[in-house]
């Protein structure tokens, strides 16, 4: 049998590759979203593992609520992409710095 | 090491490569793909673990829609490929700290002796985890789901509001302001002295 | 008897508003009609009211007669107490502002402002009558407030003058500091007693002496004591006594009938009467009435000294009325409080008296008020010469006069006391008597005899005043003229009292007159004690003619008719003795300088130094700006983190959660 520990390990090396992901591209506003859904998954990992070894379904039911959530994100954040790249022509995320203090 | 077990790290292997990939190809089709892979890999684990529905419906949803959408934009955006890695060795080694000291941390926390959980065993042939799922949320959960569908609907609003564009050049004519014209706007009586031979 | 004790107040008040509002529609006589009809009134019911407490057994009346407002269980009311004390005092009020009231008509003839005037006088009657009834410390502390305002509306009448103007504020600012200590003594009683009124305040003055308060950190006085002292360092400056007495012989740039009203007669023993009022209390306090008791004396000496020197015929007038001043409050302070208020009344007709014919005689002379530059006036004013003569004799105590009987008393009184300081006090006030006499003699014989020096006019020698107001030239065409009726009947009508008014000592001050309003300690009770030995006003005058006071008094009188008349080389030679005396003297020993660096230059200097240091540099620099400017700077730091970029707030965020799961792993 498989421990629950491998599965939490497993989200774990998903979270850390999405986190250097975000950390690694800087010029791609797409890639960047990518990373978020993978860190997504990563977290669902944890859930889905957690609700199989604790016997309460409630964990794959948040992961359903979760996977809503993210399609709607994923959805607005490539809308409001599409719209910065039609304004700006570009997507470099290092070049989107309107914000700077 | 049972079939399980080889199953296990199989699609672990998988997965993990095919994030790693995802996060270094340069080209951000291919990492969108690789990101497809990693989806499919994660699903086949949540059979495994016996949450069949959310693994189909990750493969529907995600795969099918999502991920569609994002090779969609992807594809339909002109991003210059060449400067999407600019740098990239330059700051692998800050990510590869970052990684793996995150990686220890969280190790560290799964580690500890209140996640050495038993595994409660196979279920019943005639378990149906969709079913199970669909009388929790229909019942417990009905509110959140509604909440969901909702949130669903704002973004599919939100998403269309915000891309809409409304062509200039476009022949189009307002009906309701066709007839709401009247005579002075079009007609213009003027008095004139009448001209000399 | 309400009605009568409203009518009495509101009478001059509805004659000041008649005048002061309506001056212009009324003109001059019906200014001066409306007024003088006011206070008419007024003193006509003082004296009903007078034979009614005294002579016709009517008790003390003592009732609320309107409650203004009730704070956290402390009424603010309006209320007359009416006992003997209050309708003395009334009756000599009224008394003597009808009189100035009537001798202002003659007076201010000319003055354009003559309206006003009227209107001034008549709020100041008002103000010291609502003092003088009040059954409360609200309604005293307003009339106390509202005399120094007029006092300092009339200081500055002829506005015009800048001596006028400074000398008002002067007024004004050194009653304020004694206001403030009269506030603080009044706020010492409501802290303890809950009450304004003074029947209940009284009713615990003996806790009150138990009491104790920590004014200064590890101290613990008495509270009776420090409200006594408190409420008599307002007393201090309304009744110009040492050192808030600087304003007075100042405020004489105000028209002569003022002075005689308000910073002799009347408003400036509003003090002495506060302190008799407030008998109960400082019968408690030994050493309250210890300081009292010095003040009052080094007032009544030094301040009579000063008196010597003075060459405006105003100013000798009003350093006698420091003097006197100083008596009364000596009696004060020797538990006799009758002997004050006596004296208290003595003094206000035969120094209202005094101030009248000095006014006349500066009439005569066309507002000149150099005494140097008068004399031989006898046979041209014999009204006011003689006026003078009974104003002055009464003055030094001449036997018979009123003068007489209320200082004797004082003297006697003072001699028996065993107040700690009542043997120095005894000893100033005694030689106070002999300076009286010089400086009165002195100005009145050289006013009134002599050569008539104002026929050439050779300027003195050191004719440094400035109070040739109107431009009037110097040096008179013609002989000075006696003053019309309007002038001369007041005089006589305070000539009267002048000489009368001493009968009055055995009740006044042997007698019952004051029983049950004036509170005296059984062991310190000096008047009952000199009353054993009262056989009758005869017995008191042959007794006074054997005293050392009587002596001292003649003496000083020879000493002046010698000097002044016979040899007047004998003073300039002691001037020239010893200029350092005269230069003192003369300088008033130094107050007003010292006031004038320490206070004055000291607090430009403190506010400077608070203006630069404390506002411009700690507050403006580095509190103000300061702050702003480290806001900014951190700001400028901090702004350095907000780069703009999405994946370093992601990075921030993940480092955070980095952290959060360390907390949670160790």
């Amino acid at each position: 049998m498989i421990p629950l520990s491998h599965y939490l390990i497993l989200g774990a090396i998903l979270f850390a590759l999405s986190v250097t992901g975000i950390f690694l591209n800087r010029k791609n506003l797409i890639l960047l979203l990518m990373c978020i859904e993978l860190m997504l998954l990563a977290v669902n990992m944890n859930f889905v593992a957690f609700s199989h070894y604790l016997g309460d379904l409630s964990g794959q039911i948040f992961v359903f609520f979760i996977l809503t959530v993210a399609a709607a994100e994923a959805a607005i954040g490539l809308a409001i992409l599409v719209l910065v790249f039609r304004n700006r022509q570009t997507i470099n995320v290092q070049d989107l710095d309107e914000m700077k203090g | 090491m049972s079939f399980e077990q080889f199953l296990f790290y199989f699609f672990s292997t998988v997965l993990v490569g095919s994030a790693v990939a995802m996060i270094t190809v340069r080209n951000p089709v291919h990492a969108a793909l690789f990101l497809v892979l990693a989806f499919f890999t994660c699903a086949a684990h949540w059979i495994m673990l016996e949450a069949e529905f959310l693994g189909i419906l990750l493969v529907l949803v995600y795969v099918g829609a999502v991920m569609v959408l994002f090779l969609f934009v992807v594809m339909m955006l002109d991003i210059n490929v060449a400067r999407v890695r600019e740098g990239f060795a330059r700051l692998l080694p800050v990510g590869l700290v970052v990684a793996v000291g995150m990686m220890v941390v969280m190790a560290m926390v799964v580690g500890a002796k209140v996640f050495q959980v038993e595994s409660p065993g196979r279920a019943d042939a005639d378990y149906s985890n969709t079913e199970a799922i669909g009388r929790l949320l229909y019942t417990e959960y009905v509110y959140p789901f509604e909440i969901a569908a909702v949130i669903l609907l704002v973004a599919i609003i939100a998403a269309i509001v915000l891309t809409l564009r409304r062509r200039r050049d476009s022949l189009y004519m307002d009906p309701a302001e066709q007839v709401r014209v009247q005579r002075k706007d079009r007609v213009r009586l003027i008095k004139m002295e009448a001209e000399k031979k | 008897m309400d009605t009568i004790y409203l009518l009495i107040v509101l009478a001059p008040l509805f004659g000041a508003i008649a005048a002061g509002l309506f001056g212009q529609q009324l003109g001059r006589t019906g200014a001066h009609t409306v007024t003088v009809a006011g206070v008419a009134v007024s003193f006509l019911l003082s004296l009903v009211v007078f034979w009614h407490h005294v002579f016709g057994g009517g008790g003390v009346y003592n009732e609320t007669v309107y409650t203004w407002l009730v704070s956290d269980g402390i009424r603010f009311e309006v209320g007359f107490l009416i006992d003997n004390l209050t309708a003395l005092m009334m009756l000599v009020v009224t008394f003597v502002s009808l009189m100035v009231h009537i001798y202002t008509i003659g007076y201010m003839h000319e003055d354009p402002g003559y309206q006003r005037f009227f209107a001034l006088i008549s709020l100041f009657t008002f103000s010291m009558l609502v003092l003088v009834m009040a059954n409360n410390f609200m309604q005293l502390f307003f009339g106390w407030e509202a005399v120094g305002l007029v006092s300092y509306l009339l200081i500055g009448f002829w506005f015009k003058r800048p001596t006028a103007i400074h000398a008002n504020l002067k007024a004004f600012i050194v009653n304020r500091v004694g206001d403030f200590a009269f506030v603080l003594g009044i706020a010492a009683i409501v802290f303890y007693t809950g009450s304004l009124d003074y029947a209940t305040v009284f009713g615990q003055a003996e806790g009150m002496s138990q009491a104790g308060i920590s004014v200064l950190p590890g101290t613990e006085w008495s509270l009776l004591t420090v409200a006594c002292i408190l409420l008599f360092i307002g007393a201090m400056a309304k009744s110009a006594q040492v050192p808030l007495h600087v304003w007075l012989p100042d405020s004489m740039e105000g028209p002569t009938p003022i002075s005689a009203l308000i910073h002799a007669a009347t408003m400036v023993t509003a003090g002495i009467f506060m302190v008799a009022r407030m008998s109960p209390l400082y019968e408690f306090s030994v050493t309250a009435l210890g300081f009292v008791l010095i003040i009052g004396a080094v007032t009544a000496f030094f301040m009579g000294l000063v008196g010597l020197v003075q060459n405006d015929i105003k100013r000798v007038v009003a350093y006698s009325t420091l003097s006197q001043l100083g008596y009364m409050t000596v009696a004060l302070g020797a538990s006799a409080y009758a002997a004050g208020i006596f004296h208290l009344m003595t003094h206000a007709f035969f120094k209202a008296l005094l101030f009248l014919a000095a006014g006349s005689v500066i009439m005569a002379m066309h507002h000149e008020q150099d005494i140097r530059r008068m004399g031989g006036l006898r046979k041209y004013m014999p009204i006011t010469y003689a006026t003078a003569l009974i104003g002055s004799l009464a003055l030094i105590g001449f036997p018979g006069l009123a003068g007489f009987f209320s200082k004797d008393g004082i003297i006697e009184a003072v001699s028996l006391s065993e107040i700690p300081g009542a043997g120095i006090a005894y000893v100033l006030i005694l030689l106070g008597v002999f300076v009286t006499a010089l400086y009165t003699f002195r100005m009145f014989f050289l006013v009134f005899h002599g050569e008539e020096r104002f026929r050439h006019a050779a300027p003195g020698t050191d004719h440094d005043h400035g109070h040739d107001h109107d431009g009037h030239g110097h040096g008179l065409q013609g002989d000075p003229k006696e003053s019309p009726w309007v002038v001369t009947v007041p005089l006589i009508l305070l000539a009267i009292p002048s000489v009368l008014a001493g009968y009055f000592v055995g009740p006044l001050l042997f007698g019952d007159f004051f029983a049950g309003v004036i509170h005296v300690d059984e062991t310190r009770d000096v008047l009952a004690r000199l009353g054993e030995s009262y056989t009758g006003v005869m017995g008191y005058i042959t007794h006074g003619l054997a005293m050392p006071p009587f002596w001292l008094a003649m003496a000083g009188l020879a000493t002046a008719w010698y000097v002044y008349t016979k040899r007047p080389d004998i003073a300039d030679n002691a001037r020239r003795r010893a200029p350092w005396a005269y230069d003192l003297l003369n300088r008033s020993y130094g107050f007003d300088q010292f006031n004038d660096v320490v206070f004055a230059r000291g607090t430009q200097r403190l506010g400077q130094w608070l203006w630069r240091f404390g506002d411009t540099l700690l507050i403006d620099t580095t509190l103000v700006n300061g702050s702003a400017r480290v806001v900014g700077w951190a700001s400028r730091q901090v702004r350095q983190v907000q780069t703009g970029y999405v994946y370093h707030y992601a990075f921030a965020m993940i480092i955070g959660l980095l952290v959060l799961i360390m907390a949670f792993a160790f």
